[in-house]
């Protein structure tokens, strides 16, 4: 066994084991705790693949500012265990199941119709010479993402902003029946 | 040396425990964490692809994902606030109304 499979294996264990342990808790901030630990597992798998820069956003972004955010509202709203309804047991009568009937097919599929090909982080940089950097890193990231992929990246700022003001309108408080005390104009 | 299909393999798994998640979970915010987590393997296989054919674009979209992913997070935690302001309760079985 190469380095790179019980790598593979050691995050892949520690990510599956997060996403069980997120269904198996009952508490919020439990099923948070997990899905930070599945995130930072797979950052690990992405730096094996080769994905600096989406590896350090993984952390960055996703189990840094997504997931304080989550933290933030169920501590915000304390949010308690979870009940369990008549509703809810029908649910993991048929979604457990389910769950490892899709797995097994979505593996079965997979394995049975991948052909011989494996995954190598950093061949392809050794192939065009030594002065090309590591693929995944910013310098060869940047280019592709403000070149080719400009105007999905402008749609995204612009999605990032009317996600902005949603979340502002949407979360603030309703307006008191009346609409308050009229307002003072200043000339 | 890792085939590709492992990693595809490992992806399922996270995408199916995120469905599972969502079905038989009920609280309204860990459902929304199950949610994240579908993301999560869609991006691994992303990524995975990415370095199978030697390219970066898949990179670029695992970007674009985790973009999406924030807004999302962002107005869905703003209506989850909202909801909890008008009914006082997580539990999804008891918000089946969309008027109040």
């Amino acid at each position: 066994m190469s380095v790179h499979l019980i790598l593979f294996l050691v995050f892949g264990a520690i990510a599956v084991a997060g996403a069980v342990n997120l269904l198996v808790q009952r508490h919020p901030i439990n099923s948070a705790l997990s899905l930070i630990a599945v995130m930072a597992a797979l950052a690990g798998e992405y730096l094996l693949l080769g994905a600096e820069f989406v590896a350090a956003v993984q952390v960055i972004v996703y189990a840094g500012a997504i997931m304080v955010l989550f933290v933030f509202v169920i501590m915000l709203l304390n949010a308690g265990e979870e009940e369990r309804t008549d509703g809810s047991r029908v649910a993991l009568l048929f979604g457990l199941p389910g769950m490892l009937l899709g797995s097994l097919l979505i593996a079965w599929v997979v394995l049975k119709h991948s052909g011989t090909g494996s995954v190598a982080a950093g061949v392809w940089a050794a192939s065009t010479g030594p002065a090309r950097s590591v693929p995944g890193s910013p310098e060869t990231i940047g280019p592709l993402l403000f070149h080719e992929f400009l105007l999905p990246f402008e749609i995204t700022s612009i999605l990032i902003l009317i996600a902005i003001m949603g979340a502002v309108v949407l979360a603030s408080k309703p307006a008191v029946a009346g609409g308050g005390p009229p307002r003072k104009v200043k000339d | 040396m890792v085939p590709l299909s492992y990693y595809l393999v490992l992806s399922g798994v996270l995408f199916a425990c995120g469905v599972t998640g969502f079905l038989i979970k009920r609280n309204i915010i860990t459902i929304f964490m199950s949610i994240e987590l579908m993301l999560n393997g869609v991006n691994l296989s992303f990524v995975a692809f990415a370095a199978h054919w030697h390219t970066l674009s898949g990179q670029v979209f695992v970007f674009f994902v985790m973009v999406v992913a924030a807004a999302e997070a962002a107005v869905g935690l703003a209506i989850i606030i909202s909801v909890y302001r008008t009914r006082e309760t997580l539990n999804i079985d008891q918000v089946n109304l969309l008027k109040l």
